[in-house]
């Protein structure tokens, strides 16, 4: 038998979550008032996290290493969060919103997780309506939803193009209200270096100052980590400058088993590169594909006329221009899920009719959008006979109220204005599926080590939906969390406080001074961003959008030896003992550099194509599907769990086997 | 293009910081300012001197994180837009650009460009939230319909940042934007209006006691703000501040 419990209940897949509930342990508010949870990380996860355990009574220790919990990344989110409420009466349901996310995740999760996610999803958005969340709403004053990729019903709350923005305000506003009582105690510009582990348990972390560079110690009953996603391996990606895996990856080396770190998603609609001095990408809302069309010219010579400057996009008449994701995918159009139609832009770019300098971009196009919805005004308003003119503005108009800031910050990166020429864009690494294995109470396979949000592994299979990362955060942090970890806390009411001064909190914190005080004196070569930059090439040239067996051992080889070197010629400027924002890069680079080997490892083992991980040696060779990914359900319907034990090259797999008991496993057809 | 930057740089929160020229060369205008920051500090680590320390994160202009005073304007020349979304384009060859962190009583300077914005912290948790648990049980998101207008209004106050530019423009270093602009977020819902009273008290009191300065209606802080967010705002929060006054 695998090592690895998934601990789902037993029972209806309706019934699992009901009735777990009903039956698992609970805390006597006195003694939760003597129980302490570190909760690191403060995005949409780790802050609902840590505001629902100290509304419970637990005393609670926040870190972030930016300077308020509101900066956390889940800010940049744009587009929405999904919820299966059907107030739209479309015909969705909790069940639908749940078979979307296993299918969507091309049958790569774990059925139990994904359904408890739908089924409390209505509860997030009731929960944040009354926190005074400012979600988008229509004139009778009820809410408004949007579609996202993947899905054909309207589930999908928003707040202009800012929903991340203003759902973790939310979180933050109800952490504010902690902290003001006393049951928060927040630790800004603070990153966790290590876990601290007594008797197997996890007991605490040793954090890092950011200010002063002193190194302190905490310690609690459970840790949780809440510390997101690893999307930087890349160098570039959507990813905010700081955002890292170094709590997962500690975590990883002190017992936590690491799951599908080759699960990553290039999201198809962001702001294609310009030169080697990027330092990241912005993403373009999924939500623009509901009125965009993707399009490249049909004829090569229009191709090479754009990028020339002979031709502009906007003279290409309709026949000229292959909407290839409309012509490919016609149920589900410019919608498709984002493994998709990232691959299909891919798959044009390469076929040469990329229409920029690099030859790395695609059209995103309005214009249709903006006729229709120009039509529909002057309906509206009863204006005969408008202009071409007229009915233009109008329909800007609408496109602006939807999307105004998204185009606003496309035209303030690019120079050019996307009303009135397509924007262009292309596939970058936005969010990563893979992460801590969790099992059904998001515990790692540390006990009273937790993991949620988007650092675990646990709820989006080989591929997210567009809304649902947001969904998943919040679900974690409020719903989810603050039950299953009192179940484990209701056998820590005896144990009392936990002291700082044990022999295993001495050897942790020796072992991050050890690691701190190696850079600092390692007086190297070259800068810590010199060596992310080539390790980012190497990940995305051979573990990027589509990967094969030669590319990925080349790339194990040679990020051992981008390691081996980073550690012999590092330059880390300044002092231990301040503010030292290199330091803080080189600890962050030094676990990219082991994340992305055993990234190439997995991607290597896992012999097929599903969601986000697509294999050239695995597509389908004929009949409708010809070309599209090619899932094996017979050898590889398990989540690979990695066991640490040195080197990335000697890490150890544990499979969970997947049973889909409610759903039946099929060929995703976007056709 | 070539540049030359003069940069404000301070040791720690105690130490007597100055300006330090420095020369960039090679720029592209397609480049960010911060990318443009990338590129010196890349030189400088390669000549063994200290990079200069500033915030930054997200690089999309949403987390507000970043807070460059450049050229004496906040964010720097161009309108609606924070330092990470700022391009070279706005600049030319041959150009000085002065540096200098946001520039406040109640924002210490940390490190060279880096300071300290906790009092904004300590104000939103003064009142800067609905007191509602979370349980599953708070009633369906649809049960209170609510005026489309006045939630696009909260809507539009609730984008700000958070960055403190308002502060760093105001000439008397008022916090009157920021806290105006959540005090109307939650004055203008429903659900804001149970601990309405308190809130603005309580939020105004910790904005004096953080050594913020009034608003003398210059406006600065409106044309400098990154995400618009309107005068009006500090309008409602005195209007909110006095009723509740008048409550006692």
């Amino acid at each position: 038998m695998s090592v690895l419990d998934s601990k789902v209940p037993k029972g209806p897949l309706k019934d699992k979550w009901t009735t777990y509930k009903d039956k698992i342990n609970l805390v006597n508010p006195a003694n939760k008032r003597n129980i302490d949870v570190i909760v690191v990380g403060t995005g949409l996860a780790g802050g609902s996290a840590a505001a629902t355990l100290a509304e419970l009574g637990y005393r609670v220790k926040a870190f972030c290493y930016q300077d308020s919990p509101r900066r956390a990344h889940s800010i940049a989110a744009q587009g929405g969060i999904n919820a299966a409420k059907n107030y739209q009466g479309d015909g969705d349901s909790t069940y639908r919103l749940f078979y979307d996310t296993v299918k969507g995740g091309d049958y790569r999760s774990r059925e139990a997780n994904v359904y408890r996610l739908a089924e409390v999803s209505a509860n997030i958005i009731d929960q944040c309506v009354a926190q005074g969340v400012p979600f988008a709403r229509d004139y009778g004053g009820l809410l408004d939803n949007r579609s996202f990729g993947g899905v054909l019903v309207s589930r999908t709350f928003y707040a202009k193009g800012q929903t991340g923005q203003q759902l973790l305000l939310g979180a933050y506003s109800a952490m504010n209200r902690q902290i003001a009582r006393g049951k928060i105690e927040m630790y800004n510009r603070h990153e966790m270096l290590d876990v601290v582990k007594v008797n197997g348990k996890a007991r605490g972390i040793i954090a890092r100052n950011l200010v002063t560079g002193e190194i302190e110690r905490h310690s609690a009953h459970a840790v949780v980590i809440a510390s997101g996603g690893y999307g930087n391996v890349y160098f570039l990606s959507t990813n905010a400058m700081g955002s890292n895996a170094t709590a997962a990856w500690k975590i990883h080396k002190k017992g936590a088993f690491f799951a599908n770190p080759c699960y990553t998603q290039i999201h198809p609609t962001c702001i294609p590169r310009s030169g080697d001095y990027q330092s990241k990408l912005t993403l373009m809302s999924e939500s623009l594909r509901n009125d965009g069309r993707i399009w490249v010219p049909k004829n090569m010579e229009d191709v090479l006329a754009i990028r020339e400057g002979k031709l502009k996009p906007t003279q290409l008449s309709e026949e000229q221009r292959d909407y290839y994701l409309e012509r490919r995918y016609p149920a589900f159009g410019n919608l498709v899920p984002r493994d998709v139609a990232s691959r299909a832009a891919k798959e044009r770019c390469d076929a040469g009719y990329g229409v920029n300098a690099t030859g790395e971009a695609v059209y995103l196009d309005f214009k249709s959008a903006i006729e229709r919805y120009g039509l529909e005004q002057a309906k509206i308003q009863g204006i005969q006979d408008a202009s071409k003119e007229k009915i233009t503005a109008l329909g800007e108009a609408v496109v602006e109220e939807k999307y105004g800031n998204l185009f606003q910050m496309y035209e303030k990166i690019v120079d050019e204005n996307p009303y009135k020429t397509p924007m262009m864009i292309y596939p970058a690494t936005h969010y990563t599926m893979g992460g801590v294995w969790v099992d059904y109470n998001l515990m790692t396979t540390v006990e009273g080590l937790y993991c949620i949000g988007e650092a675990n592994f646990s709820d989006h299979g080989a591929n997210r939906l567009g809304a649902s990362a947001l969904m998943q955060g919040l679900a974690d942090g409020y719903f989810v969390l603050p039950y299953t970890i009192g179940d484990y806390l209701s056998h820590e009411i005896r144990t009392g406080k936990i002291p700082t001064d044990s022999p295993e909190f001495d050897t942790a914190e020796k072992e991050v001074t050890e690691r701190i005080n190696f850079f600092v004196n390692n007086k190297g070569t070259h800068s810590v961003d010199y060596f992310h930059k080539r390790l980012g090439k190497v990940m995305w040239d051979k573990c990027g959008m589509s990967r094969n067996a030669d590319g990925l051992k080349e790339a194990i080889a040679e990020i051992k030896a981008i390691r081996e070197e980073f550690y012999k010629e590092v330059k880390v400027p300044g002092s231990a003992n301040e503010m030292n924002p290199e330091l803080e890069k080189a600890g962050r680079v030094a676990d990219f550099l082991e994340l992305g080997e055993l990234f190439a490892k997995d991607a290597l083992m896992r012999e097929e194509s599903c969601g986000g991980h697509f294999r050239e040696e695995s597509v389908e060779i004929d009949g409708e599907q010809k070309g599209e990914a090619k899932r094996n359900d017979k050898d590889y319907a398990f989540v690979a769990a990695w066991e640490y034990k040195g080197e990335p090259s000697d890490a150890v797999l544990h499979k969970e086997q997947l049973e889909f008991k409610d759903i039946e496993l099929k060929q995703r057809s976007y056709k | 293009m070539n540049l030359t930057l003069k940069i404000w740089r301070q040791k720690g929160p105690q130490s007597k910081g100055k300006m330090v020229e420095y020369k960039v060369t090679e720029i592209s205008e397609h480049m960010s300012f911060l990318e443009m920051m990338d590129v010196l500090n890349e030189q400088l680590t390669n000549k063994d001197e200290e990079p200069v320390a500033f915030d930054h994160d997200c690089r999309e202009g949403i987390c507000g994180m970043c807070s460059m005073y450049i050229n004496g304007e906040a964010h720097g020349p161009d309108r609606g837009v924070t330092t990470c979304q700022l391009h070279m384009r706005m600049f030319k060859d041959g150009d000085t650009i002065t540096i200098e962190p946001f520039r406040a009583k109640a924002f210490p300077v940390i490190k060279d460009l880096v300071i300290d914005r906790s009092s904004f912290e300590r104000i939103q948790q003064a009142g800067g939230f609905i007191s509602v648990n979370t349980s599953g049980n708070t009633q369906d998101a649809n049960a209170i319909p609510i005026d489309k207008h006045a939630a696009d209004t909260a809507m539009d106050a609730a984008t700000c940042i958070g960055c403190g530019a308002c502060v760093a423009s105001c000439k008397n270093s008022s916090a009157m934007l920021f806290v105006g602009a959540k005090v109307s977020q939650y004055a203008l819902l429903p659900q804001g209006q149970v601990e309405a009273t308190d809130r603005v008290k309580n939020m105004v009191a910790q904005m004096d006691l953080e050594g913020f300065g009034n608003c003398t209606n210059t406006g600065a802080c409106e044309v400098e703000c990154p995400k618009g967010i309107s005068l009006e705002n500090i309008a409602r929060m005195n209007r909110e501040f006095f009723a509740a006054s008048i409550k006692g």
